[in-house]
């Protein structure tokens, strides 16, 4: 989606019209786009909650989980969001070196956050958890997996924004462009927040205690 | 003509296409216009191939223990069938009504996002290409279009596995299509059109697009549990593991539902155009037709445990559900009656476009109805999974949405193509459909009261089903009949001389009338105005406010493309043509075909393939610099 | 005139659909046997006319106006420009809303009704739906067999009530053959059970009870079949009822308890056929099938214990008639061939083995 926010953005602003509502139209089809989402997530989230407690055998959360763990890397998540703030307000001023630190460091944090899920998935897998384990490996790994999957294009829409910057193929005001694969990223962040309490936070009850 | 600049020159690796004429260009176009006409023509190709299903299902039971298809086959062909009629067929048959119209009757150049637009249009079809590929790979899905599991994760049979990958691939284009046209919607009405003065048509396609926006995302993530089940041991509904065979019926059916009505507005959509121009009336009560149509949408994400009154959820749901379901009725009984309030003391054109339409409507009431009894919730542990239930949604959907396709044909066919289609073939067509509808169907309530069950491919003799399959199965042939007649309708209209001015030839009311028959490139010349709904008719003629009566306008008024601003449009700069969405299109059936036969470097291949595309798409200026 | 002509077709149509209850169907809903069939009748009919009240309203409507106001050769008219009305608006959507509410009230009433608990003196049973054919298994302690470790009563095919009895129905999903063998996975999916004439249907969830009550007025047959697609042969999952009177009830019973008796002739060759394993590695009968008395007690395919009972009318999802001993055969030679893809495989059985195995079959009453 980054790519046909980027592709139809502002850049070309003179050549259209004022649009009907004022809001230009890859914002309007952003924030659709992420209504779509949520309903997704929703789906994913509601299935998960569904089948909580009720795996017939092991291992069950609370034998893999490592909070502390988890709580890092989603603080790095988190971490993300901000440093995407301080991109955007960067492009804002025109400060295009440190708009690209900032999109690089929220990258970075972004990487730093997937690649902790495929250790801990790693870690759960040496544990005997698998996909196909019981019913809390098929669900939990799906819906993280799906959210970890929207984490990495969001990293690659951060990594193409820096590479078109460097290429000088951004238009002169970029904070548009930012702005969008920015409402991406917080939505995906937000969505983490929601996946992390009800999946690692609320405690799942296991089968005879 | 405003033909843009047609020099090509490089651009990365593929040259950068500048035709707007020629086969190639149809490979190439972001004109939403084009891509209409692409998805109306690939949506019809596939109406025939799912008629001819149907044609195998009623021959095969148009008598006890048929023996043309084998279990297997039929299966198969139900299958494809509903499959193909609803995500092949109806709704990109919506999609390409709402491609080409709803920028016309907003008074804008183009939609929002025209590359998304054609890359909408190639994701689908190859999402219908892959579906069908299954044929002559292993077997197609043969789980029923609404593939219940466990039944689909336990099938040995490679065809689920098709349907979950088809139906995410088409899938992704509705969603990309839907965002985009309700972007355009919102965003790009013409100067003066508030909400209130787009026609009911756009409306509904807002309401459609909103729909999809809402509805296709929970229905990926079945498919995709529904695929890891298959592909990857885990135990989404799987009983064996604890896992729950009704989540995927909530899963579907919460998608499913809003689905019908995806379906159906559109049909109410055209209905609330035609009715007006042909009885020459304003829509009565507009805001009503709006509002309900609105509100169908909205209820209809609250009833969707109707199609599992028999799957033992308990009575505290099953009345709810029943109630809700029954509420339906009221918004959509708005309609009709508004309807009728339009046409009443018309004056009324039995033209083609009409009697489909007027013949649409009562035909879908029938289905309606049917649909209430459904509601009622005991009644229901008769009729669900019976051909009841199998006249039911013919009559809603063929009866409503099919004929109001024909009649939007008829209507926007001079509109389209410059063409006017026989009106004297027409009417036959509707008189022969009307009747072979009817025979078809009418008799599938009997069967379904008489205890004959959905999805058998036969049925022993002694069960007395004889004789209305039979009728069923003349009546079906009516039909091809019927609409094979269409298509003679079309090669003769367009095997003769193109007619001189068909630029309003039904004395319309909405902007797309404005414009040329068929319309510039870049659509309007000067975009207009707004200053009512209905805004062309009020351009022709004035009323008087007083008594309601008419009178025609200074001549002149009218012209949309007024002699002062010809030269208006050499200052558009258009969109140019690009490979780019194509190329993206392409990946999806590659990764799909990786996933299903776990070749994973053929996944590879897919994401390069699409990410490749998107990123040529990104880098590419929408508009060629040599452009203009 | 065209609008005379759909006005025709319609009403034909509303008269076929009247004339719909046509007596020599065997599965119609509108001709119900007993009173939990009754009470859906019951419902389905007054709604009926109700539907067709607005049908002909609207429908009427439409084409009287179509009729009325058509345009006329030659004469151009402008009608009055009329944009709508609130008050009659209001009202057309209120006044449906009123009829449905009508409708509703006896609606939510019988489903209360119908998902209440049975009396105490229904008659319990616990069907399974397997690919595909019904497996029946009489819960009731009166109704343990007398051999083996007393089981309960087990029957495939045709469900044997008694008249007038409340019969309760637990619909339980069926998996890996009964008894759960892990390898016949796939047998585990939805079906429903529906005796059109009895009761409304109910689906068969594997991981869920569902329950079903009916009952029979008279004795007789009474026919069904799956009506969840379930698979290849979902078409031919039939299932039929046989109600009988009292006094054949007890007899019935008492038959069922009892064990197979051990044949002679030629019936004793099949037998043995039957219990052992077929030579050349072929397999063998009893990994599925079940015969009471003896030491075959496989509970994945039919329990064969009263095949040629009288009242166990038809095998094999009820596609033949248990007396066709063609049918019988057929079904030994090859299976897969009379019902395409089903869960009993081809064994190759020579004619003389089938003439054997049939006579063993026949001889189980
Ligand atoms: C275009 C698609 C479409 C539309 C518009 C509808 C409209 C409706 N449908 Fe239908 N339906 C389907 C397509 C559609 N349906 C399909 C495809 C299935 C089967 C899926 C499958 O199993 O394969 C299905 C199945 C289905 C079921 C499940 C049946 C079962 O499997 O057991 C039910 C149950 O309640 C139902 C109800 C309704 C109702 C109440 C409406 C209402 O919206 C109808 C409202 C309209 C009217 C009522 C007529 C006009 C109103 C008036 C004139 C006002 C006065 C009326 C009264 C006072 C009654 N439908
Ligand atoms: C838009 C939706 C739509 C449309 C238009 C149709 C159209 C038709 N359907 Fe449809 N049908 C469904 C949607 C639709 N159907 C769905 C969703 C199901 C459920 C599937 C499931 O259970 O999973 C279903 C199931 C279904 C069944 C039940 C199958 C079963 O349960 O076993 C039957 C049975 O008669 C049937 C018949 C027909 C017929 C005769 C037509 C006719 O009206 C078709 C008329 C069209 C033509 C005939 C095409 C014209 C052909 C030519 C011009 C070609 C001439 C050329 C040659 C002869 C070579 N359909
Ligand atoms: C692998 C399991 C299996 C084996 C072994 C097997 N059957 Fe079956 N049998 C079935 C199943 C399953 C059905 C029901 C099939 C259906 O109706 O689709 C069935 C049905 C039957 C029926 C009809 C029963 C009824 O009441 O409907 C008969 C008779 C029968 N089998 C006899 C035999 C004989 C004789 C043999 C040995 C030569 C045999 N079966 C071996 C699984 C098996
Ligand atoms: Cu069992 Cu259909
Ligand atoms: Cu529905």
């Amino acid at each position: 989606m980054a790519d046909v926010a980027i592709a139809h953005g502002e850049g070309h602003a003179a050549d259209h019209p004022e649009t009907t509502t004022g809001l230009p139209h890859t914002k309007l089809a952003m924030w659709i786009f992420l209504a779509s989402e949520c309903m997704l997530f929703g789906a994913l989230i509601t299935t998960y909650v569904l089948y909580r407690g009720r795996s017939e055998e092991g291992p069950f959360p609370a034998d893999v989980f490592d909070i502390p763990y988890t709580s890092v890397s989603s603080f790095v998540l988190l971490a993300s969001s901000l440093t995407m703030v301080l991109a955007l307000s960067a492009a804002q001023e025109r400060d295009t070196g440190r708009m690209r630190l900032w999109l690089l460091t929220t990258a970075l944090l972004g990487t730093t956050f997937v690649g902790g899920q495929v250790y801990e998935f790693t870690a759960f897998y040496d544990e005997g958890l698998r996909l196909s384990t019981n019913l809390f490996s098929t669900t939990f790994y799906v819906l993280t997996g799906f959210h970890g999957v929207h984490v990495t294009v969001g990293v690659l829409m951060l990594l193409s924004l820096v590479g078109l910057s460097s290429a000088r193929r951004l238009p002169a005001d970029p904070s548009f462009p930012i702005e969008m694969v920015g409402l991406y990223w917080h939505f995906v962040d937000i969505v983490w927040i929601v996946i992390f309490t009800v999946v690692y936070l609320v405690p799942t009850p296991t089968p005879g205690g | 003509m405003a033909t843009v600049t047609t020099t090509a020159r490089r651009e990365g690796i593929l040259r950068r296409p500048m035709a707007m004429t020629g086969v190639r260009s149809w490979f190439t176009t972001i004109d939403h216009k084009k891509i209409g006409i692409l998805y109306g023509a690939t949506a019809f190709v596939f109406f025939v191939v799912g008629g001819v299903e149907a044609l195998l299902i009623r021959t095969q039971l148009a008598g006890p223990d048929g023996t043309l298809l084998n279990a297997d086959q039929y299966n198969e062909v139900f299958t494809m069938h509903g499959i193909t009629m609803i995500f092949l067929f109806v709704m990109p048959m919506a999609a390409a009504f709402f491609n080409y119209f709803i920028p016309l009757m907003i008074g804008a150049r183009d939609v929002a996002f025209p590359r998304l637009n054609a890359y909408s249009y190639w994701v689908f079809l190859f999402g219908g290409l892959f579906l069908y590929s299954s044929f002559f790979l292993g077997g197609a899905p043969n789980c029923g279009w609404f593939c219940y599991a466990p039944n689909s994760i336990f099938d040995p049979t490679i065809g689920p596995t098709f349907y979950a990958l088809g139906l995410i691939i088409t899938g992704i284009a509705s969603t990309a299509g839907a965002v985009n046209l309700a972007v355009t919607v919102i965003n790009m009405r013409a100067p003066g059109m508030s909400l209130f003065r787009v026609p009911v048509f756009v409306w509904m396609g807002l309401v459609v697009q909103l729909l999809l926006v809402f509805s296709l995302p929970i229905i990926t993530v079945a498919l995709f549990q529904l695929l890891f089940d298959r592909q990857f041991g885990t135990h989404f509904f799987d009983p064996t593991a604890g896992g729950d065979p009704i989540l995927w019926q909530h899963l579907f059916w919460l998608f499913g539902h809003p689905e019908v009505y995806v379906l159906i507005l559109p049909a109410f959509g055209i209905f609330s155009e035609v009715l007006p121009v042909f009885s020459r009336k304003p829509l009565f009560g507009y805001q009503f037709v709006v509002f309900s149509g609105i509100a169908i949408g909205f209820i209809g994400f609250g009833v969707w445990a109707h199609h599992m009154f028999a799957a033992g959820l308990g009575p505290v749901a099953n009345t709810a559900f029943g109630v809700s379901t029954a509420i339906i009725a009221v918004p959509t009984g708005v309609k009709i009656f508004n309807w009728m309030g339009t046409i009443y003391r018309g004056d009324i054109r039995p033209t083609s476009a009409m009697l489909f339409t007027l013949g649409g409507i009562m035909m879908f009431v029938i289905g309606g109805l049917s649909g209430v009894t459904h509601s009622i919730v005991p009644s229901d542990y008769q009729q669900t999974d019976t051909y009841y239930i199998v006249a039911h949604f013919h009559y809603v959907i063929f009866g409503g949405g099919v004929f109001a396709f024909f009649s939007a044909m008829f209507y926007w066919w001079p509109k389209v193509f410059g063409r006017l289609l026989n009106e004297r073939l027409g009417v036959i067509e509707f008189v022969l459909m009307t009747i072979g509808f009817n025979l078809t169907f009418g008799p599938m309530h009997i069967l379904g009261l008489q205890g004959m069950i959905r999805r058998t491919y036969t049925y022993p003799e002694s069960l007395g089903l004889t004789f209305w399959n039979q009728a069923a199965t003349v009546g079906a042939f009516l039909i091809a009949i019927s609409v094979l007649l269409f298509i003679v309708n079309v090669v003769i209209s367009h095997s003769k001389a193109k007619p001189a001015d068909v630029a309003d030839p039904w004395d319309a009311r909405t902007l797309e009338w404005m414009t040329t028959s068929p319309p510039p490139v870049h659509n309007f010349d000067e975009i207009p105005t707004v200053h009512a709904l209905d805004e062309f008719w009020h351009r022709k003629y004035v009323e008087d406010e007083r008594t309601g009566r008419l009178v025609p306008a200074q001549a002149g008024a009218a012209n949309g493309h007024d002699a002062d601003h010809a030269d208006g449009w050499q200052a558009i700069h258009l969109p140019s043509p690009s490979y780019w969405p194509l190329v993206a299109a392409l990946g999806m059936p590659v990764i799909a075909y990786g996933v299903l036969y776990s070749w994973w470097w053929l996944v590879g291949v897919g994401f390069a393939t699409a990410l490749i595309g998107f990123y040529g798409w990104a880098m590419e200026p929408s508009v060629s610099e040599e452009d203009g | 005139m065209r609008k005379r002509l759909l006005w025709a077709a319609a009403g034909i149509g509303l008269l076929l659909l009247l004339s719909g209850c046509a007596p020599e169907a065997t599965q119609d809903t509108l001709q119900p046997q007993g009173p939990y069939a009754e009470k859906l009748k019951d419902l389905f009919i007054p709604v009926f006319w109700v539907a067709v009240f607005v049908f002909i309203v609207v429908e009427g409507g439409i084409v009287w106006i179509a009729i009325r106001y058509r345009h006329r050769k030659g004469r151009e008219r402008i009608p009055a420009q009329v944009h709508g009305n609130t008050r009659l608006e209001i009202g057309w959507t209120i006044a449906p809303a009123l009829i449905l509410a009508g409708v509703m009230v006896p609606t939510v009433a019988t489903i209360w009704d119908l998902a209440r608990k049975p009396p105490d003196d229904a008659i319990n049973v616990t069907v399974r739906g397997l690919q595909w054919w019904w497996d029946f298994e009489y819960t009731d302690d009166d109704m343990r067999t007398s051999y083996g470790d007393g089981a309960s009563i087990r029957a495939a095919d045709v469900l044997v009530i008694p008249e007038d009895r409340v019969i309760y129905l637990s619909l339980e999903g069926a998996g890996g053959g009964i008894g759960g063998d892990a390898e016949a996975r796939d047998y585990m999916v939805i079906h429903s059970f529906w005796i059109p004439e009895l009761a409304g249907k109910q689906d068969v969830v594997p991981g869920r009870t569902n329950h079903i009550l009916m009952q029979a007025d008279h004795p007789g047959m009474y026919e069904g079949q799956c009506a969840e697609f379930c698979g290849l042969q979902h078409g031919r999952m039939l299932v039929r009822v046989r109600a009988l009177a009292a006094e054949d009830w007890e007899a019935w019973v008492e038959n069922q308890k009892q064990a197979s008796v051990a044949p002679t002739g030629l019936a004793r060759e099949g037998m043995d056929l039957f219990l052992e394993p077929l030579s050349d590695g072929r397999g063998s009968c009893v990994t599925c099938h079940a015969v009471g008395g003896t030491d075959a007690t496989a509970p994945a395919g039919p329990d064969l214990t009263h095949f040629a009972d009288p009242t166990h009318e038809c095998f094999a999802g009820c596609n033949w008639e248990t007396s066709d001993r063609d049918a019988l055969e057929a079904w030994l030679r090859n299976p897969d061939a009379v019902k395409l893809g089903s869960k009993m495989p081809d064994y190759h059985l020579s004619e003389d083995e089938i003439d054997a195995l049939v006579a063993y079959l026949y001889s189980l009453k």
